[in-house]
């Protein structure tokens, strides 16, 4: 058989042939025969989210070590956890609160706390945009040396940031009982907010990572509209007490309190601090919490998903 | 030796196809890439005239290649640098979309891939870990074989060093770790891009040793190599490529000497 040689498509049909029963057949037919897959298609979505329930290790491994390996180098080491939240509060609370006078109504002792919750309720859902358009493009390599439901780079990158969150948690537990806010049984709600906002979060990164593969300008373009997105959300100010002094309709009022930041960061307020009064809170807000979660979380990971077998090139 | 074996697989004993590529054409698209001036103004110009996606170029890598892989077989892939072997290699392992045609495979083939999940400022102790679920193993498997990485590796021999991080390693030291974890699993399909490579004189030993193993138990192996030694000790047929095309498949002692020839070697 060793005259079998030549080029391509001669020598392919002279392996299959002579004997064999496989005669004539193209290779596509040959597969079904022989019950052969196409290489990296997409599965069906029960099966990929089997998949990646499987890969839940892997998952957890990767978000911690990515989160390790952030202040590897640093001589403060982990400590920069913990310190990178503080700074950051401290900063916003040098500016608006004391140079800027943002604090309208509020007095320090309800400020600070408002101000800290608020930056890092935000922070963890920009961070995990901004980490979700580099999940996949900055990820190439691994993208392309081995083989896991895609949706586990965004879902890893935003249980990162989740448990950023719970070290600044932390950080804030100490605000606020610094300024007289003691434990309550309200706390509780900060679970089921939480969850709720982790889930929009992931839903958030999967979308972002999606558009960041095909216009990888997004990565540029994004910190630009998160900071937009910061300023429009009451981060720094009672959108309330704001909007009662410009004389603006109602319905932008209810707008600016339905967006999905300021859900969450009132729905934080609200569990954390004493007297946080509900009349902040837009109306249903547990039902918008959890519409934002359901909507953006499961549209979000069925986005991706779509795109599943596209990831990896270029 | 090699043309015994070659009857013997045809003969329809066991011709289970493994892989089936059929007219495969793959196509990189390269951002910022693209001819004339890189400045930000002709940039500007260039979406202002709307002359296409600006900085696109499109780099055809493998064209319309087709074969079929059987049960048994151990093929190598030769050709230049740049001829498409590692992309096929790839896109037979489904990282990589076809543009047109396709590839079909039974089971999960696995690309021995030596640059995995690797995180240069985590220990090499958390990088096996790591490295080996991301893999696909379980913990389970991760925590039994962990020993077995480690000691296969050798990076334990000039003291304790997997309990540092990974940018402290030498280059030799960081590729025989990547190469361990890899080779920790059993594969259906395998496919090795140059691996043999790494290490020094004793690793390579040890790697090829490992590398029969692993054939033993994997359906097909690929193997894409420049070294014409290792294609002729470990192959049967051999798949020579040039700028993408199949310029020919067939036994090893044929395949090479054509390539020898046309190389001038």
């Amino acid at each position: 058989m060793s005259t079998v040689s030549q080029t391509t498509h001669d020598s392919v049909v002279a392996m299959i042939s002579p004997p064999s029963p496989d005669d004539g057949l193209t290779p596509a037919e040959l597969a079904q025969k022989y019950g052969l897959s196409v290489s990296g298609a997409r599965v069906g979505l029960g099966e990929y989210v089997q998949q990646l329930w499987g890969r839940r290790h892997f998952i957890l491994a990767f978000s911690q070590a990515k989160l390790t390996a952030q202040y590897s180098q640093a001589k403060l080491g982990q400590l920069w956890q913990v310190a990178t939240p503080l700074l950051n509060a401290l900063v916003y609370f040098l500016i608006f609160g004391l140079v800027m006078g943002g604090r309208g109504k509020m007095d320090n002792h309800d400020y600070i706390p408002f101000l800290v919750t608020g930056v890092f309720v935000f922070t963890f859902t920009q961070t995990s945009a901004l980490a979700g358009v580099r999940a996949i493009s900055g990820n190439l390599g691994l993208v392309r040396a081995l083989h896991f439901p895609r949706a586990a780079l965004p879902v890893s990158f935003s249980l990162q940031q989740l448990q950023q969150l719970l070290f600044s948690m932390i950080v804030l537990a100490m605000v606020l009982v610094g300024f007289g806010h003691y434990p309550s049984l309200s706390w509780v709600l900060i679970i089921p907010a939480l969850a709720l906002q982790f889930v929009f979060n992931t839903g958030l990164a999967m979308v972002m990572a999606r558009l960041g593969t095909k216009t990888p300008d997004l990565a540029q373009l994004l910190p630009f509209i998160t900071r937009t997105w910061l300023y429009a959300s009451g981060v720094m100010y009672s959108i309330p007490d704001m909007l009662a002094k410009k004389d603006v309709p109602e319905w932008l009022d209810d707008l600016l309190l339905s967006n999905p930041a300021s859900v969450y960061i009132d729905l934080m307020r609200f569990a954390l601090m004493d007297d946080y009064p509900a009349s902040n809170l837009p109306p249903h807000v547990w039902l918008l919490a959890l519409g934002w979660a359901v909507l953006v979380g499961v549209g979000g990971f069925l986005f991706f998903w779509k795109a599943e077998e596209q990831y990896g090139r270029g | 030796m090699a043309v015994a074996e070659r009857t013997l697989e045809q003969t329809p004993k066991d011709p289970r196809p493994t892989v089936i590529a059929d007219d495969v054409h793959i196509v990189y698209r390269v951002n910022g890439g693209a001819r004339g001036k890189g400045s930000a103004t002709a940039a500007l110009s260039r979406i202002l005239r709307r002359t296409g996606s600006p900085g696109m170029r499109e780099v055809h890598a493998v064209r319309g290649v087709t074969f079929v892989a059987r049960r048994g077989e151990s093929i190598g892939l030769i050709g230049s640098n740049g001829s498409g072997k590692s992309t096929l290699l790839k896109a037979v392992a489904g990282l990589l979309p076809t543009e047109r045609g396709h590839v079909y495979t039974d089971g999960q083939p696995s690309l021995l891939g030596v640059n995995a999940a690797m995180m240069n400022d985590l220990t090499g102790e958390r990088n096996v870990i790591l490295g080996g679920l991301a893999m696909g193993m379980t913990r389970e498997q991760v925590r039994e074989r962990y020993d077995e990485i480690v000691d296969f590796s050798g990076i334990n021999e000039k003291g304790d060093f997997v309990t540092l991080p990974m940018r402290t390693y030498s280059s030799g030291m960081a590729a025989r770790l990547r190469f361990s974890i890899a080779a920790a699993k059993d594969h259906d399909v395998l496919m090795i891009d140059e691996a043999l490579a790494t290490g020094d004189r004793k690793f390579q030993k040890r790697s090829e040793a490992r590398i029969r193993e692993l054939r033993k138990d994997a359906g097909t192996v690929f193997l894409v190599s420049h070294n014409n030694r290792s294609i002729r000790d470990t192959c049967d047929r051999v798949l020579w490529l040039e700028k993408g095309e199949l310029l020919m498949d067939g036994p090893t002692d044929e395949v090479i000497k054509a390539y020898e020839k046309e190389t001038g070697r």
